[in-house]
């Protein structure tokens, strides 16, 4: 048997779309920073004189994460049952259909008839909807016909920086996580927060897109 | 503000009936459909929840201890500077890193401080407005083998900050502090 390097621990593959394997690395930088909480914890817990607090605060945090888990569970549920109705009902190319002359503008370089418009839209719109399952494959399918019309295959192309600007700052219709852990905590009304999150979202893509614009003809300038 | 209170009150009632309404209109077996669905919910907390009890583990030892008190304290006059409460700090460096332990983080600071708080609130807005940028930019380029991202990550993080920097006015505005 090989034995792996330390580096390849942490890099899990979760499969492949399309031909394109998907590498998952949501914990390379989380090793450091939980052993960081922990060690720093204990230490500074000691030097506090609160180790009995400290160990009842690790004991405890399992039960509550299950719990939290459990409570989660219900509204989560309700949810993706609620919206794998709407991606059966055809809603994604509905959406796509409305986003996609808008979107278009966003875009300049990629010619007009281009398949990597339509999966960026498609990818969006699963965003929007907060159909992360479906929005993953769409996105990389995306990122494969960007990058089928760049000259430099191991340099990010402006439209490749727009769309992923884009995709994290994009707006979520029903913040569902969020929801379910207000529901959870016993808030009054969970739901309240949405129109922050919408005007705060916008916020975010207006800013990205002008980020993105601005930084392109300094780094195009170059 | 009073439209964007009847946004949020409407968003969900709204939304169902227009997602259940097109599945009548297409013919899809709703019910059928939403339970389909519903399993797929039950594999996604599954799948967070080892990585959930080892965050929450490690946040709230974090908590108990005084480090997260010292760290806020640290951090008070930059945050004044930027106008939000030092309580929230934390989540801001967290979340473009890591989905689970942003998670985790919230439901602390919720706990901590009561969902309808103004900090909660706020931390709430946060995580619903903003996305694990690091996470999201590393598979992305990765699946096509891009190296060179140039200025990609310098402005998912500036939409970013002013998505925190909004939270907090948006909330100050629509529920007071």
């Amino acid at each position: 048997m090989i034995r792996l390097k330390r580096s390849d621990t942490i890099i899990e593959k979760v499969g492949i779309h399309n031909g394109i394997p998907v590498i998952r690395r949501d914990g390379f930088m989380l090793n450091y920073i939980w052993l960081f909480m922990l060690l720093a914890g204990f230490i500074i817990g000691i030097m506090n004189g609160r180790v009995e607090e400290v160990t009842r605060a690790l004991l405890e945090s399992a039960g509550a994460a299950v719990e939290l888990g459990i409570g989660l569970l219900g509204v989560i549920c309700l949810w993706t049952g609620i919206m794998n109705i709407a991606e059966k009902s055809g809603i994604i190319r509905f959406i796509t259909r409305l986003a996609e002359p808008v979107l278009r503008a966003f875009f300049p370089e990629i010619p007009r008839k281009h398949p990597a418009i339509g999966a960026m839209v498609m990818n969006l719109s699963a965003n929007f909807l907060g159909l992360g399952n479906a929005a993953t494959p769409l996105g990389l399918k995306a990122m494969k016909e960007l990058q089928m019309i760049n000259p430099k295959k191991d340099t990010a192309t402006d439209s490749m920086s727009m769309f992923l600007v884009l995709n994290t700052a994009a707006v979520q219709l029903v913040p569902t996580t969020v929801i379910a852990i207000r529901t959870f905590a016993g808030s009054k009304n969970p739901a309240e927060i949405i129109g922050a999150v919408w005007v705060a979202s916008i916020s975010a893509a207006v800013t990205g897109v002008l980020a993105v614009k601005l930084l392109s003809t300094i780094y195009n300038g170059r | 503000m009073h439209i964007i209170k009847m946004l949020s009150l409407y968003a969900i009632p709204a939304a169902v009936l227009i997602i259940l309404g097109i599945g009548a209109w297409r013919d899809v077996k709703v019910f059928d459909m939403f339970v389909e669905g519903a399993k797929d919910g039950i594999e996604t907390v599954i799948k967070i929840l080892p990585p959930l009890v080892g965050l929450m583990a490690a946040v709230a030892v974090f908590r108990a201890s005084g480090a997260l008190d010292l760290l806020i304290y640290a951090a008070k006059p930059v945050t004044n500077f930027f106008g939000i409460p030092s309580e929230v700090l934390p989540l801001v460096f967290m979340r473009p890193i890591s989905g689970s332990a942003s998670l985790a983080l919230v439901t602390d600071i919720i706990r901590k401080y009561g969902a309808d708080s103004f900090i909660g609130r706020v931390v709430s807005t946060m995580m619903g407005s903003t996305e694990t940028v690091f996470y999201t930019i590393t598979v992305y380029f990765g699946s096509v083998g891009v190296k060179n991202i140039r200025y990609t990550l310098l402005a998912a993080l500036i939409a970013e900050g002013v998505s925190v920097i909004v939270s907090v006015w948006i909330c100050t505005l629509l529920f007071g502090r």
